[in-house]
């Protein structure tokens, strides 16, 4: 009998799926407040004794993982030199290593800049800048700034490989925690993710989980081995390919929507047409980005921000609700769940706008050229117009009543011809909110992974 | 090595001589960053700024070269690579007009060497040499 627990410490739930891999099955469930603030024990025993409740029997675990979002997750600062080129690759090895990027500098930090690292309290810095055998200057200059405003979290460097020597030795001259990995961009346009993102994991599971107290599980559990979203991002990437001989579901995107970010996937190339130029950084086959600002609870007063004083009163004309007040509720009390038909309808209304605005930031752009030779294609970001499967998880969509009006915001609902969204994508929620622990099995049993996330899919109307 | 971006500007989506002028370089041994069509002057200059090139080509084939170039220089010093060098060349301008004129423009907007239509990419490649004092 081989049986294995996956949890995933969430910012503010801890939950836990057993599964029975000769069964190929899910033997139970469980979800219980994070208790970071205190001792995380408390909340994954208190959730443990819940999980052996649901199973019935006591069971033996072969293997217990787990990965990690919470305590602020992992808050990183992206440094690059030009905006759409270093600074843009470093962003997406952060997003891909599953963290927030809380502060994005290009070109030469100031003193000022330096001091947001410490006011930001980030977890780890990447720094990068140059193509590979182009400009070093700067990313020098970057890391001079860094050791003399005293950075004490690590810095990983993945700019020009031509100065890794001269980066080497000031991280000994200023005493920094420093690593070095493959450039984010070794030349103009290409993207080089995995070394930087490797090294990032790394860091995140010897020196972050420490800081953060999530460390103290590992004495009741086996290890922490990956930070939630990049266990989402796994399990996203599985189910669309497949695994040997079980299909996949082809290319598809996740909506993940939570209390302090939206989370967006995209599984798919950057456009399957031969009559379109493409410009701008490469896109990853399986890409995330993060809204820090979209979010049900503590970024709730982000949507507002989002939104004109013409449409606060249009929605309040309409609906009766007084969008500022909720907010400002769900914001002061973040365990709020609503209790009533009012204020599910309101929490329908925010995901909605958090899963509109993220697919904005998510989806390519299309602008039609008039040329001399006729009409010619321009394509940013990734084409996700045939994308034909559009996944929602996280709380706020699974446990609405409403889950197709929510995912439907990131189709093209406004027929924004620009915006290349879902075209005509079917909607399914992951309804035992096991996309996470799922990415965590993959690294046992990728097979029985698959087949588990595929027969838990729910189509929703 | 020594990096030279090139690139189509504007609108202009001629690929052809663009490979040849990718080809030429690289065998001159040069590191040839090409940005490809239907490239901004932004394109250009940060893909200079990011490969530390001193010498950016541009190339343009539908005689709206003109209007794709004003203010590239300035755009240049802007953003710290004042002292890149600028090249033309292509179908820039529409029309018969003198090309004598039509280089003083492109000198007059910041550009180091202009270079009439059907000029080899040799030619241009001798001048290189030289701006790059090789």
């Amino acid at each position: 009998m081989s049986r294995y627990l996956m949890i995933d410490f969430g910012s503010t739930f801890t939950k836990l799926v057993a599964v029975d891999r000769e069964r190929g099955e899910v033997l139970g469930t469980a979800m219980r407040p994070t208790t970071v603030a205190t001792d995380i024990r408390i909340g994954y025993r208190a959730a443990f004794q819940d999980l052996l409740a649901d199973i019935g029997t006591p069971v033996v675990f072969d293997r217990i993982t787990a990965c990690s979002s919470a305590a602020g997750g992992l808050k990183m600062c992206a440094i690059g030199l030009v905006e759409e080129l270093t600074v843009e690759a470093a962003k997406r090895v952060c997003l891909g290593a599953g963290a927030k990027v809380d502060l994005v500098f290009a070109h030469h930090c100031t003193k000022a800049e330096i001091r947001q690292i410490f006011d930001k309290k980030i977890d780890i810095v990447l720094l990068a800048g140059g193509a590979d055998g182009g400009n070093a200057e700067c990313a020098l200059h970057n890391l001079k700034m860094l050791g003399e405003g005293g950075v004490r979290v690590p810095v990983v460097y993945a700019g020009n490989k031509d100065v890794q020597d001269e980066v080497a030795a000031l991280f000994a001259r200023y005493g920094l925690d420093g690593h070095i990995a493959e450039n984010v961009m070794p030349r103009i346009n290409q993207l080089n993710v995995k070394s930087a993102r490797d090294e990032i994991r790394t860091i995140f599971l010897k020196n972050i989980i420490v800081a953060k107290g999530i460390k103290k599980i590992e004495d009741e559990i086996d290890e922490v081995v990956l930070p939630t979203p990049e266990a989402v991002l796994v399990a996203a990437e599985l189910l669309s390919k497949g695994y040997m001989d079980e299909a996949g579901l082809g290319e598809l995107c996740v909506v993940d929507i939570g209390g302090a970010t939206t989370d967006m996937y995209s599984v798919c190339h950057a456009t399957k047409r031969s009559d379109v130029i493409l410009r701008g950084l490469e896109e990853p086959y399986a890409k995330r980005t993060v809204e820090g600002d979209l979010g049900l609870r503590w970024s709730a007063p982000g949507i507002v921000k989002a939104l004109s004083e013409e449409e606060i009163a249009w929605i309040a004309r309409d609906t009766g609700i007084d969008l500022r007040a909720e907010t400002d509720k769900r914001f002061a009390d973040v365990s709020y769940l609503p209790e009533d038909e009012a204020g599910e309808t309101v929490d329908r209304l925010l995901s909605e706008m958090c899963t509109y605005k993220a697919m904005s930031r998510h989806a390519g752009r299309m602008e039609e050229v008039f040329t001399p030779l006729g009409m010619v294609y321009n394509q940013s970001g990734k084409d996700l117009t045939d994308v034909r499967i559009v996944i929602g998880t996280g709380g706020p969509v699974i446990r609405s009543k409403w889950p197709a009006a929510i995912l439907a915001k990131a189709s093209n609902v406004l027929r924004d011809t620009a915006e290349l969204r879902p075209a005509k994508p079917d909607y399914y929620i992951d309804e035992d909110y096991l996309m996470a622990a799922m990415g965590l099995y993959a690294r046992i049993d990728p097979l029985g992974a698959l087949r588990i996330m595929k027969q838990h899919l729910r189509q929703v109307h | 090595m020594k990096s030279i971006v090139i690139g189509v500007i504007g609108a202009d989506v001629h690929a052809v001589g663009n490979k040849i002028i990718e080809y030429t370089l690289t065998n001159a041994g040069y590191n040839v960053v090409n940005i490809g069509v239907l490239s901004t002057q932004e394109d250009f200059i940060h893909a200079a700024i990011e490969t530390d090139a001193p010498l950016i080509l541009v190339s343009s084939l539908y005689g709206h070269g003109e209007i794709d170039c004003r203010g590239m220089r300035a755009k240049c010093i802007e953003s710290g690579i004042g002292d890149v060098l600028l090249y033309v060349g292509g179908n820039i301008v529409v029309g018969k007009q003198d090309f004598q004129e039509v280089r003083d423009r492109f000198m007059k907007m910041g550009f180091d060497r202009v270079y009439p239509p059907g000029t080899p990419i040799d030619e241009a490649l001798a001048d290189i040499r030289r701006d790059l004092g090789e």
